[in-house]
């Protein structure tokens, strides 16, 4: 077998030097009731690198590839161009197979790139600092809503409706469990967030205010007001960014005033990977950095007086707190933030600005082009490289139908609201430089026959 | 450059110690020193190029205009910059990496090939259910090996990492605990349990009692036996333990949990000691997570990502997360999601993530677990029992092994710092390995054990790596019991000395910013360049 290398007479040498007649006297201690004599029956045996190759992708086969034709969804993941040179690093065996740097000495490579990362997140979201990642985005925004609480010692979260509702979904399922209170709601199909009847909401219980930017329905809105709202009551503001490209092109929430940012890093350097890996951002004010669940990164020096790098702050950690921990997180996405860090660092300022604006760019012209189709408008008065589109009919039938015309036309509401009649209308369209105006011409065209 | 030594130290601060053999540039041949990207970028470089330049935007007073400072190198700068810090890192790839409890096996690089094939790595969690069949096959493929490895009901795929994934076990039984009406708050975790489990039952909102251990390092079935009642909602229990010991009475355990209306929750992150040997289903566990990248080798990382999928009892199955992946007679493959759970799955305690789990992850076990089949597995099971085992009987004669009388081990060899010198510890013996070639093992963990080495070889280990690694940890141990006082101060080899952890954690500098002059740096004119 390809992957162990004992041979049977080495494994003979070694059961005689640790004293055993054979494999099952280290086996002892299980129970005779429990012990199985052979290989579970029903499942095939060890099979060749092609046999499992050949297997494997003859499943990918089944699946249709984002590239493969006109492709238009958002909604949370973000299909982008990952330059070629992120893969390849990623895969430094040195990278790939190292464990979480907790022997700083050999680990200088994982803990300045990841001292890296912290500093670009932080920079890009506009906090003061940001931990080495959490799991994803949604995740992400249930822990800033649980820091809010220890900070504010306030347990009631006010949820913009504008929220993932994915993200709100899994805030409701802790919530449940941990008696925080939620108050949360469906979108509208309106131009207008719902931010300033949150801000009236605000009072003395309220720990934080939870808005995302831009939203589910890709609207953007100016935090500041609501930010200057939460400080005056003690309350944190939250802030969710499902598609950090966007913080190229508009105001990040940190320079309006959020205390906790959050985000989904997927878009940069990850890929789409049907879900996962993915990896969340999380930055905060300084002032409540010893609040921050996850690990984090900083400078320090050797004892040569050589700088070097270590993870720092430990003991809000589980493996030091246990219960107490600000979090039970362990492992985060090491390899994601590498990824985003690299293709970050490729982009530098200016590739991440033009990136965006392209971005913008595209998305304007085909907001533009699909609202010439009859009966089709747009939703937004503002946008970043995502809108919803009203229908005159039920989104949902309508992305099937375009799936089989060869356009995958974006995500309809009635998937992601499917109780909600009033939404049913909606789909949520994302256009990224990966989206040609042929395929913008495609998507019209479809849309058209499939509403006619 | 306006300034040498862009890594900010100076070649003389080495001076006056082993070494006192500088470099104008830092670096020592091979091991390169390597700046900051902030120090080495501009806010105006590009190692990307665009078809086409960027239309003016209509973002209005939301427009980002004040500089973001974030840096960009060309590609080559690019490749070189991460490059050499990769060189900074030790790695599975570079040798044996014996770190207990995490299970630092070999990556196979077919695993890394599948997962980037675009059917897989280029679709959308969203796209329409009929455009991805075949990931929904390769979830639905990869739950069947797990349930049926460990003998269990079923397995919630969605949980990222592993404590993600106890969190899902401890929030079904929470669920079940609710379904009937029964408000258990007690949740009881052995001392030498990983600090996830006492961190998630908190999380979760559960108050944590310990279990006693007995002298041998395993449960104490009277002791737990005794604190069992109306109010206890269950036990935390790892099998094979932290000390590397099989849970001999965990079938006792089980009963008596389940009798006093509890719920048994396994910590799987050492299933790989016992896959393909011993199912957990048949010891009575109720919901165990499995490490992916443990015992089914997706990579590391560097700190993740991981993937936690949690097997599930009967009894718990009906709480279990959203979505899932279900087969429906035709052979195709549908996802359930919050839409079709009133009909389909009306008890779920509800979602824990976004989308659907570590699709990445499962592609690369999948092609692990194919690639081994069922007898591989188990051989996987036999040879890192084995190894460990090796390891602990050709280092009990120098290095303390508290459990090592009373029987083998399973997958990792557990040893104190009992008898070394005086002012010596085991950081020590950690750090002399590193100047081996070695990563260290698990050091002070589990808690139990005074000054603890936890040794985990693996399976993917061959003889002639384990004989070096016996010989060179002797030779150490044995340092450190005569007190050889150059182990004080190891590492001598590796990229940086000892790092000063209390400095970086009393004023912490987690993000770089600009210094305001830069210390002490020589201009290239001063040193008598052009």
């Amino acid at each position: 077998m390809r992957y162990l290398p004992l041979t049977s007479g080495d494994r003979s040498a070694m059961l005689a030097a640790v004293g055993a007649s054979s494999i099952d006297d280290l086996f002892v201690d299980v129970p005779a009731e429990a012990r199985l004599d052979g290989p579970i029956p029903g499942l095939p045996n060890h099979a060749s690198e092609l046999a499992v190759e050949r297997h494997m992708a003859a499943l990918a086969r089944q699946n249709r590839a984002a590239g493969d034709g006109p492709f238009f969804l958002g909604a949370g993941a973000y299909r982008h161009h990952v330059p070629s040179s992120v893969d390849h690093l990623i895969q430094r065996g040195e990278f790939l197979t190292a464990y979480t740097p907790y022997q700083p000495e050999i680990a200088q490579g994982t803990l300045q790139m990841l001292f890296e990362f912290q500093s670009q997140v932080a920079r890009l979201l506009g906090t003061d600092v940001a931990n080495a990642s959490m799991y994803d985005g949604s995740t992400a925004c249930w822990e800033a809503i649980v820091m809010a609480r220890r900070v504010t010692r306030r347990g009631k979260a006010l949820l913009s409706t504008g929220l993932h509702p994915h993200y709100r979904s899994v805030a409701r399922t802790m919530a449940k469990y941990t008696g925080d209170v939620l108050v949360d709601g469906d979108p509208g199909l309106e131009a207008a967030t719902d931010w300033a009847a949150l801000t009236q909401a605000i009072d003395k219980d309220t720990s934080c205010v939870v808005v995302q930017y831009p939203d589910i329905l890709g609207r953007i809105d100016d935090m500041s007001a609501l930010a200057a709202a939460c400080q005056a009551a003690g309350a944190l503001l939250v802030a969710v960014v499902t598609e950090p490209v966007a913080l190229g092109a508009i105001k990040a929430p940190g320079e309006m005033g959020a205390d906790i940012v959050v985000g989904e890093g997927q878009s940069i350097g990850v890929g789409l990977q049907f879900g996962g890996p993915y990896l969340g951002l999380f930055g905060c004010k300084a002032k409540y950095v010893r609040q921050m669940p996850g690990r984090l990164c900083g400078e320090t020096v050797d004892a040569n007086g050589k700088r070097g790098f270590v993870l720092t702050l430990s003991t809000r950690e589980q493996h030091i707190r246990r219960e107490k921990a600000t979090s039970n997180i362990c492992t985060n996405s090491g390899l994601c933030a590498l990824a985003f860090s690299i293709h970050m660092t490729l982009l530098g300022e200016a590739g991440l600005r033009q990136l965006a604006a392209i971005n913008h760019g595209r998305a304007t012209a085909a907001a533009a082009e699909l609202a010439k189709v009859p009966g089709v408008s747009v939703m937004n008065s503002g946008f970043f490289n995502e809108f919803t589109l009203l229908l005159p009919t039920a989104a949902r039938p309508v992305v099937h139908r375009l799936a089989e015309k060869g356009v995958l036309g974006g995500v309809s509401l009635g998937r992601l609201y499917p109780d909600n009649a009033a939404l049913a209308n909606g789909l949520v369209v994302a256009v990224t430089e990966t989206v040609t105006e042929e395929d913008i011409a495609a998507f019209a065209a479809a849309l058209k026959e499939v509403l006619a | 450059m306006t300034a040498l030594n862009r890594a900010g130290w100076r070649p003389e601060m080495t001076a006056g110690g082993a070494d006192d053999n500088v470099t104008f540039t830092g670096n020592r041949a091979l091991m390169l020193e390597e700046p900051l990207i902030f120090e080495i970028g501009s806010n105006a470089t590009t190692g990307v190029d665009f078809d086409e330049t960027a239309p003016s935007g209509n973002l209005g007073a939301l427009a980002r205009t004040a500089p973001i400072g974030l840096p960009g190198l060309s590609e080559s700068e690019t490749v070189r910059h991460y490059t050499r810090l990769s060189r900074q890192n030790y790695a599975i790839d570079l040798g044996l990496f014996p770190l207990g409890s995490c299970t630092m096996k070999h990556n196979p690089r077919l695993n890394e090939k599948v997962a980037r094939l675009p059917g897989f790595a280029d679709a959308h969690p969203l796209q329409p259910q009929e455009t991805v069949q075949g990931a929904y096959a390769v979830i639905h493929e990869l739950a069947e090996w797990l349930v049926t490895l460990t003998g269990m009901h079923s397995v919630a795929m969605s949980p990222k990492a592993g404590a993600h994934g106890e969190l899902c076990g401890i929030l079904c039984i929470k669920a079940a605990l609710e379904a009937r009406g029964d408000d258990r708050r007690v949740l009881l975790v052995p001392e030498s349990a990983h600090g996830t489990n006492p961190a998630t039952a908190a999380f979760a909102g559960f108050t944590v009692e310990d279990i006693p251990a007995t002298a041998e390092g395993r449960v104490d079935l009277a002791a737990l036996k005794a604190r069992l009642g109306p109010d206890v909602a269950g036990v935390m229990v790892t099998n094979p333990n932290t000390c590397g010991l099989f849970e001999r009475d965990m079938r006792a355990i089980s009963d008596a949990v389940h009798a006093a209306g509890g719920y048994v929750y396994c910590d799987g992150a050492n299933f790989n000691a016992i896959v393909g040997r011993v199912r957990p289903g048949d010891l009575g566990v109720d919901a165990m997570h499995i490490n992916l990248h443990k015992t089914f080798s997706t990579p590391h990382g560097g700190g993740g990502p991981g993937s936690g999928p949690v097997v599930l009892s009967e009894a718990l199955a009906p709480f279990a997360p959203l979505p899932f992946v279900t087969k429906q007679a035709d052979g195709g493959f549908r996802l359930i999601e919050e839409e079709s759970a009133g009909e389909d799955h009306p008890a779920t305690f509800g979602r824990m993530t976004a989308f659907h789990g570590q699709m990445g992850m499962f592609t690369r076990a999948l092609a692990y677990i194919l690639s081994h089949g069922a007898d591989g597995l188990r051989q996987v099971a036999e040879d890192a029992v084995l190894n460990a085992n090796y390891i602990l009987r050709n280092l009990d004669d120098v290095l303390d092994a508290p459990f090592g009388p009373s029987g083998p081990c399973m997958h990792e060899a557990l040893f104190s710092d009992k008898g070394l010198a005086e002012g010596f510890s085991t950081l020590d013996v950690a750090k002399g390995l590193i100047d081996e070639g070695y990563h260290p093992m698990t050091v002070y963990f589990p808690l139990v054990v005074h000054g603890a080495m936890l040794v985990e070889p693996t399976e993917t280990e061959s003889k002639a790596v384990l004989d070096q690694f016996i010989g060179a940890l002797r030779s150490i141990a044995l340092r450190a019991k005569n007190g050889d006082p150059a182990l004080k101060s190891a590492p001598h080899f590796a990229p940086r000395a000892r790092l000063d952890e209390t400095k970086a954690a009393r004023s912490p500098v987690l993000a770089w910013s600009e210094p305001a002059v830069a210390p002490g740096a020589p201009s290239l004119s001063e040193i008598g360049g052009s």
